[in-house]
């Protein structure tokens, strides 16, 4: 593997976040190991998008260090590493005038660069990432006229057409029924396991999301849980009442 | 073929003008529509009136201004009519469409004033309201040729990252895309596009030729590159179609080609409805 393997993907250190004298976020120390397939779960309102858009740059944190794979935040400059599927992906303008191969193609201009164009090897990725997430007989629909979870997998596609290291998706699931959302989540478990892709996976659902992942977090306003999934699944016997705090909906999973 | 139209030089002019316009304005009111902002082009015009009106006011005392090409002064305020709005859009960061009306009125508010004090309406005026054939001169070719050639730099080398930006800011920003400056760029070519589609079209009607013809092809279009394609055919059907037909027919050009851009729209319409009750049998 890389020769990143024994830095974190991901490394967040004394973070906290406030809008004006509301803390959102306080204190959060957090790692991602590199190749781990990480679910981030936690209530409406706990902060877990903020936390996202802070660990992107988006925002900026009153306080802490962010660094991607050892690297500060301020100084990182290969965005095209990290790709990032945001919470809002289910809430774009359905009539937009863009096909699937368009958006796809939009993951790609960053590393493109500007004033340049997309080549032939470009066309080619945009083709195979489609293809990675089953997109391949949807290439020229509109966008608007696919299903929540079709739309879904074209913004994964985005997110994964310049080969990144890193994956961030906010709630991807919102929106997409049942039967798919397994299917999509089996879908992520493969590009971690195959493809060694390190996955941070934002949800408020814990039930499905825990029979894929290999680590979880918990959020609200602090960090209330951090290891791999054996050791959630056992402490999580004692309900999730503790490690969330308070107010917790708890989703009943069953096989 | 001998055409009226190529032995006149007022009208040489006027096509010339007529035929880069129908290619500016679409252009841009692609990029303007899917973002949902269609009404700063009206906002814009209406500003840009307000300088060609300061400038007519002007005109009467300085012989300067009165040498001068309105034109110029018209694009230096829709200019700043366009720096305004970006400026008014981060004071009102939850109300960004605020930032229009504000525009609005204050370009209403400036030309009944210059107008006024330029002692009431004249044919000029008329003529920058409504467009007119005749007003188009050699200079307003060459001001509208120097423009072109700047939007279409300016279109060509930032096609990707003025996409992006129009679908999804947060994902540009991911990437590493600057969009402040780009949509900086981006509305002052709007503003100088709208200066210079005035003489034809007029200021009441600009705003037309940037979203009609982008409003027609977004019903059949598939993809944004179909949409630009379409709605550069369509805005150029319309200017070409209007100018000859108003010079034939003695009618208002502006208003001719207006009109057509609402045929082109009526008839994607329809062509939209008659393709969906069609059976779709290959799926
Ligand atoms: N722009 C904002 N201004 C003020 N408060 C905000 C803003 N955005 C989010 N918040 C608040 O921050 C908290 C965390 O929000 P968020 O990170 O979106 O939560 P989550 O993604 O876990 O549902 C919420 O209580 C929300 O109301
Ligand atoms: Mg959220």
């Amino acid at each position: 593997m890389s020769k990143h393997d024994n830095t974190a993907a991901v490394k967040i250190e004394n973070l906290s976040f406030h809008y004006g004298d509301r803390y959102v976020l306080e204190r959060i120390n957090f790692e991602i190991p590199n190749g781990a397939f990480m679910g981030l779960v936690g209530p409406n309102g706990s902060g877990k998008s903020t936390l996202i858009k802070c660990i992107l740059g988006l925002l900026k944190p009153q306080s802490g260090k962010v660094s991607f794979f050892g690297i500060p935040l301020n100084r990182f400059k290969k965005w095209e590493e990290i790709g990032y599927v945001s919470q809002k992906a289910n809430s774009f303008n359905t009539a937009f005038p863009a096909t699937v191969y368009e958006v796809v193609s939009m993951g790609l201009f960053g590393k493109v660069g500007l004033f340049r164009f997309l080549n032939h090897k470009h066309k080619q990725k945009i083709l195979e990432a489609i293809e990675t997430v089953g997109m391949t007989n949807y290439v020229h629909r509109n966008i608007g006229e696919l299903s929540g979870g079709q739309q879904q997998r074209v913004f994964i596609a985005r997110a994964l057409v310049s080969d990144p290291k890193l994956l961030i998706l906010d709630e991807p699931t919102v929106g997409v029924d049942a039967a798919s959302v397994s299917n999509f989540y089996q879908m992520l478990k493969s590009l971690n396991e195959e493809k060694g892709l390190t996955l941070l996976l934002v949800t408020h659902d814990v039930g499905v999301m825990s029979d894929y992942v290999t680590h979880v977090a918990c959020l609200n306003k602090q960090l209330h849980f951090h290891g791999n999934t054996k050791e959630f699944k056992e402490v999580s016997k004692d309900g999730f009442s503790q490690m969330y705090g308070h107010h917790v909906h708890v989703l009943e999973h069953h096989h | 073929m001998s055409f009226p139209f190529f032995h006149y030089e007022f009208l040489q002019n006027a096509f010339l003008t007529g035929i880069m316009i129908g290619l500016l304005a679409p252009v841009l009111g692609v990029f303007i529509v899917v973002r949902r902002q269609s009404l700063i082009a009206d906002a814009l015009s209406h500003i840009t009136l307000a300088g060609i009106a300061a400038n007519l006011m002007l005109g009467r005392s300085s012989s300067f201004f009165q040498g001068l090409n309105p034109l110029y002064m018209g694009m230096v305020f829709s200019v700043g009519g366009a720096i305004g709005i970006e400026q008014l859009r981060k004071v009102y960061k939850h109300y960004e469409e605020l930032a229009i009306p504000i525009i609005m009125s204050a370009g209403i508010g400036l030309s009944v004033i210059f107008i006024s004090l330029a002692n009431g309406f004249n044919t000029d005026l008329f003529n920058y309201l409504f467009g007119s054939v005749l007003a188009v001169k050699k200079s307003d070719v060459w001001t509208v040729f120097f423009i072109l050639l700047l939007v279409f730099a300016f279109v060509l080398f930032l096609y990707k990252e003025l996409f992006v930006l129009s679908f999804d800011e947060e994902q540009a920003a991911v990437s590493g895309i600057k969009g402040k400056w780009i949509q900086f760029l981006f509305i002052i070519m709007v503003a100088l596009v709208i200066a210079s589609s005035m003489k034809i079209v007029g200021i009441l009607l600009v705003s037309a030729l940037m979203t009609l013809p982008v409003a027609a092809s977004l019903r059949i279009a598939n993809g944004f590159k179909q949409t630009f394609v379409l709605s550069v055919i369509f805005g150029e059907t319309a200017v070409i179609l209007g100018l000859i037909s108003s010079y034939y027919l003695n009618l208002a050009p502006g208003g001719t080609i207006v009109m057509i851009s609402v045929l082109i729209l009526l008839l994607s319409l329809a062509w939209k409805k008659w393709r969906v009750r069609k059976p779709i049998l290959n799926e």
